[in-house]
């Protein structure tokens, strides 16, 4: 009996030190037991056994009481993330339409094949057996592989585009033995009237890494392109990108496990992006294209009363469709590596010397300063000497007696030699800046260039050396003429005409007349108001005008604009690309490359200007020859609505300046 | 001509075995087994129906045997079992990375034989000793459980093995193992899990090798201790049933409601993880009722032992009840993320009829013992 009472007690607290039987203490006497004795001792592992049960239990509890009440919310959240998922939904682009309604770009939906490389396996092999089902062409290949390099490699990326109803069939029969290929109905950018404007227009593509950097940076913009493969890269479609884009929708959609939408919850529907509508024409936009032939140049039309764009030409041009989907690498090394050099905008990146459609600039400007007369004359013996240095004059033996009004219809250098000389760089650079000579229009595109409006501080930050660094006097003679260091984009010097043909208000240049809701059509009117009034005296601009009809009538412009059915204010030009020293200019001794730039500027009527205009033609000699029959046709149907038969022939006998 | 008293007579032999306490408990588990079962699989609902009768049938049949029947059975079932392990080492078919099936015409899974077996031998060794026994007994005991449960260790069943190890090491626990070696052996294992908690980073480095596990193992270990290392792998499972408990909350996301569930994020949904359904649709107050129905139902099995006719039966019924806590403790804490994921299922809910049978087999074992309990 007292060895039963000892039973678990002793187990549990047995102060003598262990030997091999007292781990067993109650079993030595296992034979002498009575059973309760041992059933007492089983009851008590039972108890224990029970204690376990219940701590362990106790713990789970504990666990569940954690997570379903303590961490309740947490999980809650983590569930409802799991299930729902933002499905983005693209919006339609917006329409780009001319002023007259014809569409310029637009969206069409059509069925693309479409490859994740980063679910499958073998990328070349895919391709290779794909081919048998869907016909994959080299340059579909290498604009994958192009494609491929830019992006991220959780995308799908098209392979094939614009499938065929029956491609579409033959690759879902065979879908199953290409895992992480599919076809999409996608909505693709079109320009309809491919090369017209491509400049202006310009052309959306794939985001690359780099814009995708930049959206990423900025939470919103992130959210609203979270499904949008595409950016405007150039010209409208790039400045008005976010007009155009439009809201991105979203569909929360229940999810599985394998991300499969297994039912709609909500949708919140994409808001279209809006269209633009342009002051630009697209008519006389081609017409001015067609003018150019297939000479490199670039012409700017603007209405004077409002700044609007009527043209924007560049040439030569390129077709934006090619850069939708990504460029292939041979169409894009046949654009990039031409010497005609087609992706730049000349209108807006190229920078010339005005040449003489500088003089009645500065004409106006001897005026406003009181530098000069108008009815001063000088004689002009056919050159200018100042200091040791001779300039010479077109006209050997000069025009005789020369006023301001005949120093414009004439193109009388020498008049202008010595004005630049009176005015001195500083009012030069002054008044010209006034005009928006050397400074970025404010146009609606990005990237245009500053050109250069020479004066001595510029020259001081242009340049390193000190002796380089100081202006000469010398140096502000041939400023006159519109040569020397004078470097200004087209666009500068056609906002400068219209400024003119304004009677001095200036307009900002704009390409797009209204922002239009695609859903409610309601017009944001984007036609400015005048950005300033440069306070030009009546008189003064009516001396200017005088010079600029005569010119038309009777100088240069005479022969282009001859039988005119309005009257035009005109002015031509001749800019040197190469200096030839000494030597008189002969047009056929130099290479074409070499040849003197073509320029003409004019605005029409005379006397109620409804267009300004400023033509460039690259190395296309005379500004009389080559440059204004293009202004005539474009006038002609802008004024008349009379359409030319083709391209104008440069003018063999058009006089020089 | 059937009589009325054939009829009773008939009904009283079909009664007679039954405790009916432990029937009415183990109908109430089947109960909601079928309740969640619906919810997470109707479409396995008329397999598991087969399951369940087979499963009573069983039960029936091992409760209207006498205990010392069972005795007979013990040593020849528990020599095949081992036998059967050693063939499936040596000859038995791979599936899934693992070698658990031997197939004699059908598939064979030996290991789950021992979870009755192991206990049947033990209590059969002890009851063979009884009177006499010695430290050397315990040791023999000892050996007895470690051979097959290294060999389902081995091949890997790491889930099969902790639920026969258990098995055995509650007989020789009820048999009287001293605590001078239980605690210790305790203590160290607790300071050995923190220790694991502690240092997860080095021991868990890729390039470290666990002696005597694989690399499976050691994964699960290692996802367990941090499942956001690999959320689309390895602790994707512990992940999305923890995510489904807590979303339960204190009731539930209601029958049929749970999104985890049915929305695929839950795996094994109607077998291993069903109580993250139950958590998820039917919340705190649904663990705590299957709780209480495993404590209700263990407090009848420790009770049945403590009043059992003899050692063997006292050793057999204790430890068949303790293989509920130990598959329902694994199984719980593998849903909540506190145990690695071992593949023990929840027992008589999780799908599955092995396992179904299995516990009822033992039921019946306990019914069996009630009935020829040690009369005062």
């Amino acid at each position: 009996m007292a060895h039963g009472e000892q039973g678990v007690g002793r187990i549990l607290s047995d102060p003598r030190p262990p030997t091999p039987d007292s781990l067993l203490p109650t079993l030595q006497h296992m034979e002498l037991k009575a059973p309760e004795q041992e059933l007492s001792r089983f009851r008590a592992r039972v108890a224990a056994a029970a204690v376990l049960v219940l701590v362990g239990f106790g713990l789970i509890v504990a666990r569940f009481v954690y997570l379903q009440i303590v961490r309740y919310d947490y999980y809650a959240t983590r569930a409802e993330d799991n299930r729902i998922s933002l499905l983005p939904i693209v919006p339609n682009r917006g329409l780009i339409t001319d002023r007259n309604g014809v569409v310029l770009a637009r969206n069409y939906s059509a069925y693309t094949l479409e490859i994740t490389p980063s679910k499958v396996n073998n990328l070349d092999d895919t391709i290779d057996d794909l081919s048998e089902v869907i016909d994959i062409q080299p340059k579909d290949r290498k604009r994958f592989k192009k494609l491929l390099d830019e992006s991220k490699n959780f995308e799908s990326l098209p392979i094939r585009t614009r499938l065929t109803d029956e491609e579409v069939a033959r690759f879902i029969a065979r879908r199953y033995r290409f895992p992480g290929v599919e076809i999409k109905a996608r909505l693709f950018r079109q320009y309809p009237m491919g090369e017209l404007a491509s400049h202006a227009v310009g052309y959306i593509g794939r985001i690359n890494q780099k814009e995708m950097a930049a959206i990423e940076d900025d939470e919103d913009l992130a959210a609203n392109y979270r499904g949008t493969e595409h950016i405007g890269k150039t010209g409208l479609e790039q400045s008005y990108e976010k007009e155009l884009h439009g809201i991105t929708g979203f569909e929360q959609v229940e999810v599985d496990a394998s991300g499969r939408a297994v039912r709609s919850l909500a949708r919140t529907p994409p808001v279209p992006g809006n269209n633009l509508q342009l002051t630009m024409d697209a008519e006389l936009q081609h017409i001015a294209e067609q003018a150019f032939g297939n000479r490199r140049g670039a012409l700017v039309a603007i209405e004077p009363g409002t700044g609007g764009i009527l043209a924007l030409v560049s040439t030569p041009r390129f077709d934006p469709n090619l850069f939708v989907d990504g460029i292939t690498p041979d169409n894009w090394d046949v654009l990039n590596t031409s010497l005609d050099r087609p992706m730049i905008n000349r209108a807006l990146n190229g920078a010339y010397p005005p040449g003489s459609t500088f003089k009645p600039f500065m004409a106006l400007g001897a005026l406003e300063t009181g530098k000069r007369a108008a009815n001063t004359a000088i004689h002009d013996p056919g050159y200018f000497v100042f200091g040791d240095h001779t300039f010479n004059d077109d006209k050997k033996g000069g025009h005789g007696m020369v006023d301001m009004i005949k120093s414009i219809i004439v193109s009388c250098d020498t008049y202008y030699y010595s004005l630049a000389n009176d005015m001195g760089i500083d009012v030069i650079s002054e008044f010209m800046g006034k005009l928006g000579f050397g400074a970025r229009t404010g146009i609606d595109i990005e990237g245009e260039s500053v050109g250069v409006l020479p004066s001595p501080a510029w020259k001081k930050k242009r340049f390193k050396k000190p002796e380089q660094q100081k202006w000469y006097a010398g140096e502000t003679i041939s400023i006159g003429i519109g040569q020397g260091y004078n470097a200004y984009t087209p666009l500068q010097l056609a906002h400068a005409t219209a400024t003119l043909a304004a009677g001095g208000i200036m307009y900002k240049p704009h390409i797009v007349k209204y922002v239009v809701d695609a859903q409610t059509g309601a017009r944001r009117v984007i036609e400015p108001i005048p950005e300033a009034d440069l306070g030009f005296k009546p008189e003064n601009l009516d001396v200017i005008r005088k010079g600029m009809v005569g010119v038309m009538t009777s100088g240069t412009g005479a022969r282009a604009f001859a039988g005119a059915k309005y009257e035009a204010a005109g002015k031509t030009g001749t800019a040197q690309v190469y200096s030839l020293k000494g030597a008189k200019y002969k047009e056929g001794e130099v290479t074409e490359r070499l040849r003197d730039h073509a320029l003409f500027i004019a605005y029409a009527p005379a006397h109620d200007p409804k267009i300004a205009l400023a033509v460039l033609v690259e190395n296309g000699g005379f500004g009389a020859a080559a440059a204004a029959p293009i202004a005539r046709q474009v006038l002609d149907y802008y004024l008349l609505g009379i359409k030319p038969t083709g391209a104008v022939a440069d003018d063999p006998n058009a006089e020089p300046e | 001509m059937i009589s009325l008293p054939d009829i009773r007579a008939f009904f009283l032999r079909l009664v007679r075995p039954i405790d009916p306490f432990l029937l009415g408990i183990a109908l109430a588990i089947m109960a909601c087994a079928y309740l969640v079962m619906l919810s997470a699989s109707p479409e396995r609902m008329s397999a598991h129906t087969l399951n369940v009768l087979s499963a009573l049938v069983v039960m029936w049949v091992v409760a209207s045997q006498p205990p010392q029947r069972l005795n007979t059975f013990a040593l020849p079932l528990y020599v095949v079992g081992v036998l059967l392990l050693v063939a499936v080492a040596l000859f038995g078919d791979v599936s899934k990375g693992a070698r658990r099936w031997l197939n004699v015409g059908v598939r064979i899974q030996p290991s789950e034989l021992m979870k009755i077996a192991m206990p049947l031998m033990l209590a059969w060794y002890f009851q063979k000793r009884e009177g006499s026994l010695k430290i050397r007994d315990f040791l023999v005991a000892l050996l007895l459980l470690i051979v097959p449960v290294g060999l389902i260790a081995k091949q890997p069943d790491l889930g099969t093995a902790i639920l026969v190890l258990g098995a055995g090491f509650f007989v020789i626990f009820f048999a009287g193992l001293s605590w001078k070696l239980i605690v210790p052996v305790g203590v160290l294992g607790i300071a050995a899990v923190v220790a694991v908690v502690v240092y997860q980073n080095q021991i868990c480095a890729p390039e470290v090798q666990w002696p005597g596990l694989h690399d499976y193992q050691k994964h699960r270990v290692c996802t367990l201790l941090d499942p956001s290392t690999d959320p689309l792998g390895k602790g994707f499972h512990t992940i999305q049933s923890t995510i489904a408990v807590g979303s339960g909350g204190f009731l539930g996301k209601g029958w049929r409601n749970g999104t985890q569930t049915h929305l695929d994020f839950l795996p094994e949904r109607h077998t291993d993880f069903i109580l993250a359904v139950i958590s998820e649709e039917f919340g705190l107050v649904g663990v705590l009722i299957i709780t209480i129905l495993y404590c209700l139902l263990i407090a009848r099995g420790l009770m049945i032992a403590s009043n059992a006719a003899n050692l063997f039966a006292r050793l057999l019924a204790g430890s068949v009840t303790m293989i509920f806590f130990t598959y329902a403790f694994v199984n719980m804490g593998m849903i909540s993320g506190i145990l690695p994921v071992v593949g023990v299922p929840l027992p008589m809910v999780s799908y599955g009829g092995t396992a179904l049978v299995t516990l009822c087999l033992g039921i019946g074992i306990l019914m069996s013992i009630q009935q020829y309990r040690r009369r005062r």
